[in-house]
């Protein structure tokens, strides 16, 4: 790629182009300018035969034809069935430039006038007429067994709009009831009907249909999306409470009770802080003032917030970090680094410190991690930790290839030369010599392990 | 209404594209509009060709509609746009299909070639194989990361409509004895197409065999240049400026390259990509899939984009044949903890499309498939490969393969597998008019549409276009499909809509 670039900036130099911010390009995508392009201008034989149905096999090299201005006599020329469709410029030699009409077979049918509609077309008929987009009125159709026989034409022909269209008058002229007994037997209507309804938000009839069809978790999914729509707070917690009950799939339900049941927590915290702040007093809210609410945001963004804000609160507060662990069991691994994220970032160095250090039965303390310590230094590091800090904890990495990387980059000489001791690395202990400051304690530390071993 | 109060003279008129739709005029009459438009028209557009061998219907909500609502009016017009294609290029004599859309776009193709029997033209037919996939059939590769140069600006940047919108910075020129010109703010639009050489040549070489063809052109380009010393005479001179818009376009298309592969390159090296394609790899190549996988925890936790965990977890749920219970609650469980519970609706579309869900047999049909479709290559040859299985760096598209062995030794030998993806498998034959059955000459290709319903990516096309030009592969692909996707567009598309409509 280098060697490239270097070509391409030399040639810069020698050749003496303005120009170039625009790269004009032709609709056949050759840019203008280009030798092909020229080629394809000069040479074009005529294109815009409308005329000629049968397509040559021959090569032809004329641009395409597709229309840039679009003047409203064209595009009546449009509707009346002459398409123009660009040319391919193909692999194969068969595919060759037409300009040919449009022959979808519905097309090639006398279009009739819009005024024109009689009012004895069977269903099949009317179907047809409704695919090719021209107004049908429906209202024909009086008896039950009409509609019906509309209904599976329309499904017959496969066009969703037609469908659609079927179904809302359906909707409109049958009971509710009716509709959803012969709806239940045709599986496409009824799709498409769903679709519909979910569409023009028509919550309650759509329901009440998959309360019919005891669609039951779908029910209560639908139900619960409606929550969305809801900007109140307060009123979106009486809704998500609501819907507590629903027919969900037994882990869906624990998911929609701990949605509610944070909603209602981040309310009383968002409260509370709005207080504190305001008041001035407390000093963590001085220092840091919040940037957004609490409101709505995911459980572990909550929990980073209250790591930050309230980290030291006894557990019987809805605001401490404790109790949000407890109530929706988070686990020890998500805990302990969200609180480490928290904590680092407001460079709480014991508070870290304290995470990870245990007391095992005897009273002596020791350090451990659910997650790796690797990924303790990353984000430490990442928080600007002061290099005796990070030490710390570069020091626990258990790889011995994953710690010296880091110790190296970190500059945390200590450890590396305390790792290559234990390696009994005496090459690469004089070589780290160098990395060290001259006459400073981290290199009379290699010194003296050098020599007395 | 507003523009009416204002000039009442203006007429207005309302173009639906590419089709009118009954629920946007039932909108419109509800809010009393409807009836200020002069004309309603709808512009068809079924098919449109991107390049001389593809085709797209670009709709997004093709896959969304077919698999999750169960509407199948983009199949209806996928058909009619075949329709129109064997009205121009000739009936193709011979239909193959896998999955139960591509079933559906067969019946509709023979009843509406029944139902108009004046359609039979005398055509020669270009097209000798139609082959209708399924997107659902292959659910695995769009969820990759593509490797080749055009999958990856994709990836990246996003094609649309085939312009690149990209970071402006390394395009601004650098002109000599100009001070700090100020930088451009506006991204940088480029098209890209085959009608440009350089990148007909790159677009479908794995990446890291870009850079080569790079150098070799900008040595042929300087080389091209030099030739202006060696032009004595009028003769000469006239020649060397008549190539001159050539030249200049093709250094242009060079430089316009280096920077893109530059920016792609500054990602492709970063420790992130690296990591999640090692996870990638993995999972496709079997290794570990069933059970809770550390770097996608590790990205959740660090909360990376919500999409580009979905992709992850959908794959290893598609190379598992479904996840076991408890690591998919367990997925589901941190993904709602940390993004949101709303998104358990999108998760409830991801497992009614058959991407994250738990596994039902107990049985993990993928190692079989991927066995006997050898799926997974070892020994890849990014610089010059001898099998698709480049266009992922070790994965072949299991779409591309399909189409692969239909043609050579076909599907009879692969019956066992097919029956392991979903849907029917078949076959059909159109009648064609006396006299226009084609003789193959020896050695002529045999021509093969393959349709993707529920889009395709950019290296399944570039695995196509690889077996158009190998040696004695005997067929060459046209591709056509209902979108041109990548894993975040089409993931995306699946997503529910979390903000209230706007209407």
């Amino acid at each position: 790629l280098k060697e490239s670039k270097r070509a391409v900036n030399s040639l810069r130099d020698i050749v003496d182009d303005d120009d170039d911010d625009l790269e004009r390009v032709s609709w056949s995508g050759e840019p203008v300018g280009s030798i092909s392009w020229s080629i394809k201008e000069t040479a074009s034989s005529s294109t815009s035969s409308l005329e000629g149905r049968e397509s040559s096999l021959q090569k032809s090299s004329s641009s395409t034809a597709f229309p840039k201005q679009v003047s409203p006599y064209f595009l009546s020329n449009l509707f009346k069935g002459r398409n123009k469709l660009p040319s391919f410029q193909s692999l194969s030699d068969a595919l060759s430039d037409t300009g040919v009409k449009n022959y979808a077979p519905e097309l090639r049918r006398p279009k009739a006038e819009y005024k024109d509609y009689s009012s004895d077309w069977s269903p099949k008929d009317t179907v047809r007429r409704m695919q090719r987009g021209k107004v049908c009125s429906l209202e024909r159709f009086r008896s039950l067994q009409d509609k019906l026989m509309l209904l599976d034409e329309a499904v017959a022909g496969h066009d969703g709009n037609v469908i659609t269209a079927v179904l809302i008058f359906l909707k409109r002229t049958l009971r509710r009831e009716i509709l959803f007994r012969e709806l239940e037997v045709r599986q496409v209507a009824l799709c498409h009907l769903i679709h519909f309804l979910k569409e023009t938000g028509e919550q309650k009839l759509l329901l009440d249909l998959l309360r019919f069809l005891d669609r039951t978790e779908e029910l209560a999914l639908s139900q619960y999306r409606e929550h969305l729509n809801i900007q109140d707070v307060e009123k979106r917690r009486e809704f998500l409470k609501g819907c507590i009950g629903l027919p969900f799939s037994a882990e869906d339900t624990s998911h929609i009770q701990d949605h509610y049941t944070l909603l209602e927590r981040q309310i009383i915290i968002e409260a509370n802080d709005r207080h504190l702040e305001t008041a001035g007093q407390s000093e963590i809210f001085r220092k840091y003032p919040r940037k957004a609410s609490i409101l709505n945001m995911p459980l572990v963004t909550t929990l980073f917030y209250s790591c930050f804000y309230h980290y030291t609160e006894a557990e019987g507060m809805f605001s401490s970090p404790t109790n949000l662990k407890k109530t929706f069991k988070i686990p020890d691994k998500q805990y302990v680094l969200t609180a480490l994220a928290a904590r680092a970032k407001l460079r709480a160095w014991d508070d870290v410190d304290a995470l990870f250090t245990t007391k095992n039965w005897l009273g002596y303390t020791k350090k451990k991690a659910p997650i790796g310590f690797h990924r303790v230094v990353d984000i430490l590091q990442r928080n600007s930790a002061p290099v005796q800090v990070l030490q710390e904890y570069v020091r626990l990495v258990e790889d011995v290839e994953t710690r010296l990387n880091l110790a190296t980059k970190y500059k945390c000489h200590d450890v590396v030369i305390e790792t290559y001791r234990d390696l009994k690395d005496r090459i690469q202990l004089t070589a780290y010599k160098c990395k060290v400051e001259r006459g400073s304690a981290e290199e009379e530390k290699i010194n003296s392990i050098l020599n007395n071993t | 209404r507003e523009d009416r109060g204002r000039s009442p003279q203006r007429d207005f008129h309302i173009l639906f594209v590419p089709r009118r739709s009954l629920l946007c005029e039932q909108w419109l009459k509800e809010q009393g509009v409807l009836g200020s438009f002069i004309h309603r028209e709808q512009y068809s557009l079924d098919l449109i060709p991107f390049d001389g061998d593809l085709l797209s219907m670009e709709s997004e909500s093709a896959f969304k509609e077919c698999y999750l609502e169960s509407d199948q009016t983009s199949l209806y017009h996928a058909a009619k746009g075949l329709m129109t294609l064997q009205a121009l290029y000739g009936t193709i004599p011979q239909i193959f299909g896998k999955g139960e859309c591509a079933r559906h776009v067969a019946n509709m193709m023979i009843r509406m070639k029944r139902e108009f029997p004046g359609s039979q033209n005398s055509i020669f037919p270009v097209f000798d194989t139609l082959l209708l996939l399924d997107r659902n059939v292959d659910l695995l590769t769009p969820l990759a990361t593509q490797l080749t140069y055009e999958g990856l600006i994709d990836e990246i940047y996003g094609i649309q409509n085939t312009y690149v919108k990209l970071p402006p910075e390394k395009f601004a020129p650098k002109k000599q004895g100009e001070g700090g010109k100020d930088l451009p703010t506006e991204p940088k639009k480029l098209q890209l197409n085959s009608a440009e050489e350089l990148y007909a040549e790159i677009r479908d070489k794995n990446f890291n065999a870009v850079g080569s063809v790079l150098s070799k052109k900008a040595k042929i380009i300087s080389a091209a240049f030099e030739e202006r010393h060696h032009a004595k005479t009028v003769g000469e001179i006239k020649q060397f400026v008549s190539q001159l818009p050539h030249m200049q376009a093709a250094r242009s298309s060079l430089a316009n390259h280096t920077s893109i592969a530059e920016l792609i390159k500054d990602i492709t090296t970063s420790e992130d990509f690296f990591d999640n394609l090692t996870v990638e790899q993995e999972f496709m190549s079997g290794i570990d899939t069933d059970k809770v996988n550390n770097y996608i925890e590790d990205c959740i936790a660090q909360k990376h984009p919500l999409i580009k965990i979905l992709r992850l977890v959908c794959l290893q749920s598609v190379c598992n044949s479904g996840l076991k219970q408890k690591v998919l609650d367990y997925y589901k469980r941190e993904i709602l903890q940390t993004y949101g519970y709303e998104h358990i609706l999108t998760l409830n579309n991801l497992e009614k499309a058959g991407l994250l869900k738990p596994q039902t047999s107990g049985r993990n049909n993928y190692p079989t498939i991927r066995k006997t479709l050898r799926l997974w290559m070892d020994d890849v040859n990014e610089q010059n490969p001898n099998d698709i299985s480049y266009v992922y760096s070790g994965y072949a598209p299991l779409s591309v393969r399909l189409a692969q062995l239909l043609a050579r030794p076909g599907w009879r030998s692969i019956e066992e597998v097919l029956k392991m993806l979903p849907g029917p498998h078949f076959e059909e034959r159109q009648q064609l008019p006396t006299g226009l059955q084609k003789k193959r000459q020896h050695g002529e290709n045999r021509v093969t549409l393959v349709f993707f319903l529920g889009g395709v990516t950019y290296a399944e096309i570039a695995a196509l276009r690889f077996l158009s030009q190998m040696e004695d592969g005997g067929t060459e692909y046209v591709i056509a499909t209902t979108k041109l996707i990548n894993g975040t567009t089409w993931i995306k598309s699946l997503m529910e809509k979390l903000e209230p409509a706007p209407f």
